[in-house]
C-alpha cells in the first residue's frame, strides 16, 4: 500500500510536470498547425533564465519574469523568422524550428557556458510537506502539481470563456473571415506562439530547479513531449493531460519494479538457465524497459487508435 | 497536402539531356581521383565517410524530395543495417557461413528493408507533421532499446570488427584504407544510378503525384499509404546499404548511429543541399560534411554556423544551394546574366561583409567564452595589442551593421531584376521546346 501510493504521487508530479511542457506544444499545434521542433529550447531557455534572475531578485520573481522573457523571445520568433517561413506551408515552418533547436542550444552555451548551473529548489519551498508512512513528500512537488493544474484551468478558461480566447479559435478554421471581421490574425498567431513559448519557459523555471539546468536538458526532454503530444492526440488540452499522467504513471512504476519474465516463470516453479531460448528477452527486468516505454505506448497507440487518446483528425 | 506541393514546387529542376550524362561521368571521374588529389591517409578516411553520408542524404532525399515526407528517423534503417552488417562481418571471420566483405552492404541493405517494412507500416499511415514526429518516436523506440539488448548493440562501447579477413575480392584484400575508398565509390555510383533510375519510373512518378497532391494520387486509383509505404522500404534499403559501408569503413558501430541526432544530419545536409535536385543531397553533405569534419578544427562554433546556414536556407532559398546554383545556371545560358550582374554582385558583397563580420564576432565571443583552444581567429587576434583588440571587435560590428542597411537596401530591386530575369529564361527555355 504504501509502496503504491507514494509511486502513484510520484507518477503523477512527473506527468504533471510532463503536461507543463507539452500543454503549449499542443496549444501551438491546435492553433496554428505547426509543431515546434524548439519547444524543449523554450523550456531550457526558462530553466537558464530564471537562474541567472533568481540569484540575484530570488526565486518568486524569476517564476513570473523568466516565462515573460521567453514569451518575449518567442513572439520575436514566429514575428521575424516564422512568419517568413509561413508562405512556404507547415513543413518548411517545422524545419525552420528544428533549425532554432539546434541554434538554441549553442547561444546558451556562449552565454551561461557549458557546465551545469547550480539552480535549485528555493528555500521556502524545501523540505517535506507531509508524511506518509516513512516516506517524505516534498513540498517542491506539490507546488509543482499545482502550477501545472493551474495552467490547465487557466488555458482552458481562456480559450472557452474569453473573447480573445474565442477569436483565436476562430482564427484556426477561418482565418480570412476572421482578418474580414478587422482582427489581426498575424499578431493572433504571434500573440500564441510567445504564450505557448512562455508556458514552456514556466515549466522551464520549475523543471530546471526540480531536475537539472543544463544545455542537454532540451534534448532529454525533446522527444518525449512529441510522444505526449501525439499519444494524446494532435491538438487537444484534454488528451495531453491524460498521457501525461498515464506516461509519467506507467513510467514512475515501471522504474521501481525488478521483475522479469524469467522471474514470473520461477514463480510457477520453471526454472530456466541462460541457455533457454529467448533467454535474453526473458531476463530484462521491467526496470530496463521503462526507458522505451513511452515510445512503445506510441507505437501501440498508433496501431490501435492512429488519433490519439482523444483526438479528433486523422492527420 | 498542399502545404507539401507548396515546398516543392510541380516543375522537375534538372539538367537534362546531355548536361545530365556530363554530370554523371563529372561525378564518377571526381570520385576516381579525388584520393589522388587529397591522398593523405587523413583525407582518404574523410573521404570514406563522404561516401557513405552521400549514400544517407540521397537515400534520404527518396523520401523527401522524391516523396514529400520528412522523416526525423532516417537514422533508424542505416544505424540497425550497420549493426546487421558488423555482426555478419564476425560471423563470416569465425567462419559461421561465407560472405565476402564486398558483399557485405548488401546484408545492411536487406536489414534496413526489413526493419523499413515493419516500421513503414506504422509510420506511413500518416504524412506531413504527424509522420514527423512519429518517425521520431521510431528513431528514440530504436535508441532506447540499444541500452536493452547490450548483447547485439554492444552497450556503451559498440560493436567491433575487424574487415581484413576473408580472401577479399579476386585475392584483393580490404585492409587499405584506399581500397575501402573504392569500395564505396562503387557501391556509391551503383545505389546512385539505381535511385535515379528509379525517379524515372512509374513508381517514381507516382511518388512525385502523392507529394504533389495526394488527394488527387487517390481519385486516379493509387492509395497514397501504400506508395508511401513502397518508398520508405526502398528508402530504407538504400540507407542500410550506406550503413553496411559504415561498418566496413569505421570498423566500429556504437548506438549513436541509431540516434536522432544522425536522423536530423541527414535531413538538415539534404535540406541544405536542395531537395529539388537528385544532386542536391551530394552539395549537402560536401557543405556539411567540410562544416563539420573540417572548419571543427579551426572553430568551436561550428554548429552555430551550420544551424544558421540550415535557417537561412529554409528562410530564403527553400530549393536549397543546388537550387540557388541551377537558377543562376538558366540565367547565364539564357545569356540575362549581363543584366543583372551589377546588383548581383552588390548582393553577393553586401551578404559576404554580414557573413564575414558575423563570424569575427561570433569568433570573438567563444574565444571570450571557452578559452581560445581550436579557435584560429581568436588566436590571431589575442596575438595582437589590447587596443588593436578593441578596433577589431568595433570594426566588425561597423561592417556588420553597415552590410545589413546595404543589404535591406539593395534586396528588393535586385530581387524585382531577378524575378523578371529568371521568368524570362524561363520562357526562352520552353519556347525552345515548343
Amino acid at each position: 500500500m504504501e509502496y503504491t501510493l507514494i509511486n502513484l504521487l510520484n507518477g503523477l508530479s512527473y506527468g504533471l510536470l510532463l503536461f507543463m511542457l507539452s500543454a503549449g506544444l499542443t496549444l501551438i499545434f491546435s492553433m496554428m498547425g505547426v509543431i515546434n521542433f524548439a519547444h524543449a529550447s523554450f523550456y531550457m531557455l526558462g530553466a537558464y533564465f530564471a537562474y541567472s534572475i533568481s540569484i540575484r531578485f530570488g526565486f518568486w520573481p524569476a517564476l513570473v519574469v523568466a516565462p515573460l522573457i521567453v514569451g518575449l523571445i518567442g513572439a520575436a520568433i514566429e514575428r521575424y523568422g516564422l512568419r517568413t517561413v509561413h508562405r512556404h506551408g507547415h513543413l518548411a515552418e517545422l524545419l525552420f524550428t528544428f533549425g532554432v533547436a539546434f541554434i538554441a542550444v549553442e547561444v546558451v552555451q556562449v552565454i551561461w557556458g557549458r557546465q551545469t548551473l547550480p539552480y535549485g529548489v528555493p528555500k521556502q519551498l524545501d523540505g517535506p510537506l507531509f508524511t506518509l508512512y516513512n516516506t517524505d513528500f516534498p513540498i517542491y512537488r506539490v507546488f509543482m502539481m499545482g502550477v501545472s493544474l493551474f495552467m490547465l484551468l487557466s488555458i482552458s478558461l481562456m480559450l472557452k470563456r474569453t473573447r480573445i480566447g474565442l477569436v483565436i479559435q476562430a482564427a484556426l478554421t477561418h482565418p480570412d473571415s476572421v482578418e474580414a471581421l478587422g482582427h489581426n490574425v498575424p499578431r493572433l498567431f504571434m500573440l500564441v506562439f510567445g504564450g505557448g513559448a512562455a508556458l514552456a519557459g514556466l515549466a522551464g523555471v520549475i523543471g530546471g530547479a526540480a531536475f537539472v539546468t543544463e544545455p542537454g536538458m532540451a534534448a532529454a526532454v525533446g522527444s518525449i513531449i512529441f510522444v505526449v503530444v501525439v499519444v494524446g492526440g494532435l491538438g487537444s488540452l484534454l488528451g495531453a493531460l491524460l498521457a501525461s499522467l498515464l506516461i509519467g504513471i506507467v513510467q514512475t512504476f515501471a522504474v521501481s519494479l525488478d521483475y522479469s519474465l524469467l522471474s514470473l516463470f520461477a514463480k510457477f516453479g520453471a526454472r530456466l538457465g541462460p541457455d533457454a531460448p529467448g533467454y535474453i528477452v526473458l531476463k530484462i527486468s521491467i526496470a530496463e524497459v521503462a526507458p522505451i516505454l513511452p515510445y512503445l505506448f506510441l507505437v501501440v497507440i498508433l496501431i490501435v487508435r492512429p488519433r490519439g487518446l482523444l483526438g479528433t483528425r486523422e492527420t | 497536402m498542399a502545404d507539401i506541393a507548396a515546398v516543392r514546387p510541380a516543375s522537375r529542376m534538372s539538367f537534362g539531356g546531355w548536361p545530365q550524362l556530363a554530370l554523371w561521368g563529372c561525378l564518377a571521374l571526381a570520385l576516381i581521383i579525388a584520393p589522388q588529389v587529397f591522398s593523405s591517409s587523413a583525407a582518404v578516411s574523410l573521404l570514406s565517410q563522404l561516401g557513405t553520408l552521400v549514400i544517407f542524404c540521397l537515400s534520404y532525399n527518396m523520401l523527401l524530395g522524391e516523396g514529400g515526407m520528412y522523416s526525423f528517423g532516417h537514422a533508424a534503417y542505416s544505424g540497425l543495417g550497420a549493426y546487421f552488417a558488423i555482426h555478419a562481418m564476425n560471423m563470416a571471420a569465425h567462419g559461421k557461413f561465407y560472405i565476402p566483405v564486398w558483399l557485405i552492404p548488401l546484408v545492411g541493405g536487406i536489414a534496413g528493408m526489413v526493419f523499413g517494412i515493419l516500421f513503414g507500416y506504422l509510420t506511413t499511415r500518416k504524412a506531413g507533421t504527424a509522420f514527423a514526429m512519429i518517425t521520431l518516436g521510431v528513431v528514440e523506440l530504436v535508441h532506447a532499446s540499444s541500452e536493452m539488448f547490450p548483447g547485439f548493440f554492444g552497450g556503451e562501447g559498440g560493436v567491433e570488427t575487424n574487415r581484413n579477413y576473408g580472401s577479399g575480392f579476386f585475392g584483393m584484400t580490404f585492409g587499405p584504407q584506399i581500397r575501402v575508398y573504392y569500395l564505396i565509390v562503387a557501391w556509391l555510383l551503383l545505389s546512385a544510378i539505381a535511385m535515379y533510375a528509379l525517379t524515372r519510373t512509374p513508381l517514381g512518378r507516382i511518388m512525385n503525384a502523392v507529394r504533389d497532391n495526394a488527394e488527387r494520387a487517390q481519385f486516379v486509383g493509387y492509395d497514397p499509404k501504400t506508395v508511401r509505404f513502397f518508398i520508405l522500404v526502398l528508402s530504407a534499403f538504400f540507407a542500410g546499404i550506406s550503413g553496411g559501408l559504415q561498418a566496413i569503413n569505421m570498423e566500429l558501430i556504437t548506438s549513436e548511429s541509431v540516434s536522432s541526432l544522425r536522423s536530423g544530419d541527414a535531413m538538415i545536409f539534404t535540406f541544405i543541399g536542395g531537395a529539388q535536385a537528385f544532386f542536391g543531397p551530394i552539395i549537402g553533405v560536401l557543405i556539411g560534411g567540410f562544416l563539420s569534419f573540417k572548419l571543427s578544427d579551426y572553430t568551436q562554433a561550428w554548429q552555430l554556423y551550420l544551424g544558421i546556414f540550415f535557417i537561412l536556407i529554409v528562410m530564403y532559398a527553400p530549393t536549397g544551394v543546388s537550387g540557388i546554383l541551377l537558377s543562376n545556371w538558366r540565367v547565364i545560358r539564357a545569356g540575362l546574366f549581363g543584366r543583372v550582374a551589377w546588383r548581383w554582385s552588390a548582393v553577393v558583397c553586401a551578404g559576404a561583409m554580414i557573413a564575414l563580420a558575423g563570424a569575427v564576432l561570433i569568433e570573438l565571443s567563444y574565444g571570450f567564452v571557452f578559452g581560445s583552444e581550436k579557435g584560429a581567429v581568436v588566436n590571431y587576434v589575442r596575438a595582437l595589442d589590447k587596443n588593436i583588440q578593441g578596433v577589431v571587435w568595433g570594426a566588425a560590428i561597423v561592417v556588420l551593421v553597415g552590410g545589413i542597411f546595404l543589404l535591406r537596401r539593395l534586396l528588393p530591386p535586385f530581387k524585382d531584376a531577378w524575378n523578371d530575369v529568371s521568368s524570362r529564361a524561363h520562357l526562352m527555355k520552353s519556347g525552345d521546346r515548343a
